[in-house]
């Protein structure tokens, strides 16, 4: 799962206009004259998505999060224990032993782990020899599954919560509505805004999945495991999303069907055809049109197992994005809502809100930093590591230490 | 009835901050930035102070020493959280100036008040965020206060200390960075004093009785601090007036 931005590319490739551009620019910006020497002119180029961008991020991902903490705190369903878990996860915490329970949790976070890494190679052969309906195919069946098999879960659970009666007719109907306009807004067309709810519906929903079907302690060994992966797999020079990427760029064609959430990019409804004929006639047109196309590749194919957790956030669809009609904006793998949502949700699940309240605040802060990175470095980066760190840190200091000094303040009402 | 007292409480404490919230930060990113990492800064502050107060066994059923110490470094991340902000002043003039945005305008930064008042609320609000937040999830819940003899202010005085705080956090804001860019430390100790004080005092209410006392206490000192920032922003009485005034329909300050 990584983050990156369209203007990165183009900045890089366009260096002759901008470098046109770049004196009157100066001069118009910044009446107080000021040095612009080539070092800080650089820096500047790299603030231009700068506080905007980040705000762009962080409604979505407050909602996502929102969403499930909501959800949890609500509906009990999704914290009590079952017996049902995945089948990845073949040790349950049923022992005491915190010994034999923290060896089962690195088991099972490495054989969840394995599947991942099986599958993204899965996915990156599936792309090089350009097997495009498979992964297609992929994508819309897990899709459909979340959209009406878990949505109708969750939908019940929720009912049940309230203590709302409703009738099955009246359920078909939301529902069909509900998941036939979802599969139309991922994978064809539709508002961008309606898009963009139906993208963080579906993180939310499998975070809460995560939440409910994986063990206790393996949730936070996980967390901690996609941290190293991620920053594994897309900084190493072979790393399996690293070679997806170039591979993609190389092609000059979107990640196929890219799981990914976009803050500003309206390319996809332009041309209502079918992916294969105008993958090709696109990728024909924009490589006669010129080499320095700025679509932007933000994927996250670095999802969690997709084959038994339909965790494939939707897709966009597979045409690609020629470089006129792509506007700038960050994009955001729907994986890192997902891996948000599960930091959140699990926190908020111990009943303790200063825990969920900090885990929220240092995810965002996480953002932040990520944000000025992919300003500086210009390149697609993990967006994991560092919130996910962040939150982890700020999750047990907060649980362990500042919980019970809170509490006994609040009980005794002294205020800081 | 618990559902009442939740949302009553919750709309003490935080009307007026959403109120300032939406009106003068959420429609412009860089002040929701800097409102989220001073926020940040504060939840530093509160770490540090409970590592220390967990870490000092013997004192930890006191509640002043950990109170004393974490009035210190939450005065202390303020500190760091405003040199940060100059440091950082290049780099935010960059963002707002490229950013082809028209709600942020230079003025951010020229005017230092502005981001001294931004900071000021982002610490007040993750401040009485904490302080609040699971005494709000209590009061929903099932049970209710004052059953065993407790007082039933409980709540209530809660929610309106913490809508103190907060306002008194976004007015030290105001008068702390302003004081240390004029250099005034006079006016940098005044604020630790009375951010000590109000702590303190609120520390000593131990039964109902104290409530009163201790909250109008708190309100005095939050009205003090709003009259120093105010004068400090550059208002004055003649602002005021012109401010009300209408003169051949304009309505904007000279």
């Amino acid at each position: 799962m990584f983050l990156q931005d369209n203007r990165s590319r183009r900045s890089a490739a366009d260096t002759s206009v901008n470098n046109a551009e770049r004196p009157t620019h100066n001069s118009q910006q910044r009446p107080s004259g000021g040095g612009g020497d080539g070092g800080e002119e650089e820096e500047e180029e790299s603030f231009m998505y700068g506080a905007n961008s980040v705000i762009m991020l962080f409604v979505p991902v407050t909602l996502c999060m929102a969403v499930v903490v909501a959800t949890i705190s609500s509906v009990t369903f999704y914290t009590e224990k079952t017996d049902g878990y995945l089948i990845y996860t073949p040790f349950h915490d049923k022992t005491d032993d915190t010994g034999t329970k923290l060896w089962q949790s690195f088991a099972n976070a490495f054989i969840l782990l394995g599947v991942i890494c099986v599958l993204t190679i899965f996915l990156l052969l599936l792309y090089k020899f350009r097997c495009y309906k498979v992964i297609h195919g992929w994508l819309i069946v897990s899709s459909l599954m979340l959209l009406f098999l878990f949505s109708y879960i969750y939908l019940g659970e929720v009912l049940r919560a309230y203590n709302v009666p409703m009738d099955y007719v009246t359920v078909i109907i939301l529902m069909w509505n509900f998941g036939v306009v979802g599969m139309v807004c991922i994978h064809w067309k539709g508002p961008l805004l309606l898009q963009q709810a139906y993208l963080i519906m579906i993180s939310a929903l499998m975070a809460l999945i995560f939440i409910k079907y994986l063990p206790d302690w393996t949730t936070w060994v996980v967390l901690g495991v996609m941290v190293v992966w991620d920053l594994v797999a897309v900084l190493c020079p072979k790393g399996p999303l690293r070679v997806l990427v170039e591979t993609a760029q190389e092609r000059n064609e979107p990640i196929f069907p890219a799981l990914i959430y976009s803050c500003k990019c309206n390319t996809r409804y332009s041309s209502p055809m079918t992916a294969s004929t105008e993958s090709t006639r696109a990728r024909n047109a924009v490589q006669a049109l010129n080499t320095t196309n700025n679509y932007q590749t933000i994927a996250d194919p670095d999802r969690p197992p997709g084959t038994a957790t339909p965790n494939q956030r939707s897709s966009t669809n597979s045409q690609p994005q020629t470089q006129d009609e792509e506007e700038r904006g960050v994009k955001l793998g729907l994986g890192d809502f997902i891996f948000y949502g599960v930091l959140v949700g699990k926190a908020s699940s111990y009943g303790d809100w200063n825990t969920t309240l900090a885990c929220f605040v240092a995810i965002l802060i996480g953002l932040c930093f990520t944000l000025l990175l992919l300003a500086i470095f210009k390149k697609a980066l993990p967006a994991l590591p560092i919130s996910i760190t962040f939150g982890l840190v700020f999750n047990f200091a907060t649980s362990s230490l500042v919980q019970p000094f809170m509490d006994s303040l609040a009980a005794e009402q002294v205020y800081l | 009835m618990t559902l009442m007292e939740f949302f009553g409480c919750a709309f003490i404490a935080f009307g007026p901050p959403f109120a300032m919230f939406i009106f003068t930060i959420a429609r412009d990113p860089l002040r929701i930035i800097v409102l989220i990492a001073s926020g940040f800064f504060w939840l530093l502050s509160l770490l540090l102070s409970s590592i220390l107060w967990y870490a000092v066994v013997p004192l930890r059923t006191s509640l002043a020493f950990g109170l004393v110490f974490s009035v210190i470094f939450q005065e202390l991340f303020r500190f760091l959280f405003y040199k940060l902000l100059r440091k950082a002043d290049e780099g935010l003039k960059k963002v707002s100036q490229n950013v082809p945005d028209e709600h942020i305008t230079p003025k951010d930064i020229n005017n230092k008040h502005i981001m001294a008042y931004v900071s000021g609320l982002g610490y007040g609000i993750l401040s009485g965020a904490f302080s609040i937040v699971n005494v709000l999830a209590d009061m929903a819940g099932p049970g209710t206060i004052g059953i065993k003899g407790d007082s039933h202010f409980f709540f209530l005085t809660s929610a309106f200390l913490t809508l103190c705080f907060i306002l008194l956090h976004t007015f030290w804001g105001v008068i702390f960075f302003n004081a240390l860019d004029r250099k005034r430390y006079i006016f940098v100790a005044g604020v630790v004093a009375s951010h000590m004080l109000v702590s303190c005092l609120v520390k000593f209410h131990t039964n109902e009785s104290y409530y009163l006392i201790s909250l109008i206490t708190a309100y005095v000192v939050m009205i003090v601090m709003a009259f120093f920032a105010f004068i400090t922003a550059g208002g004055s009485f003649k602002n005021i007036h012109t401010a009300f005034t209408c003169r051949k329909g304009r309505y904007e300050m000279d």
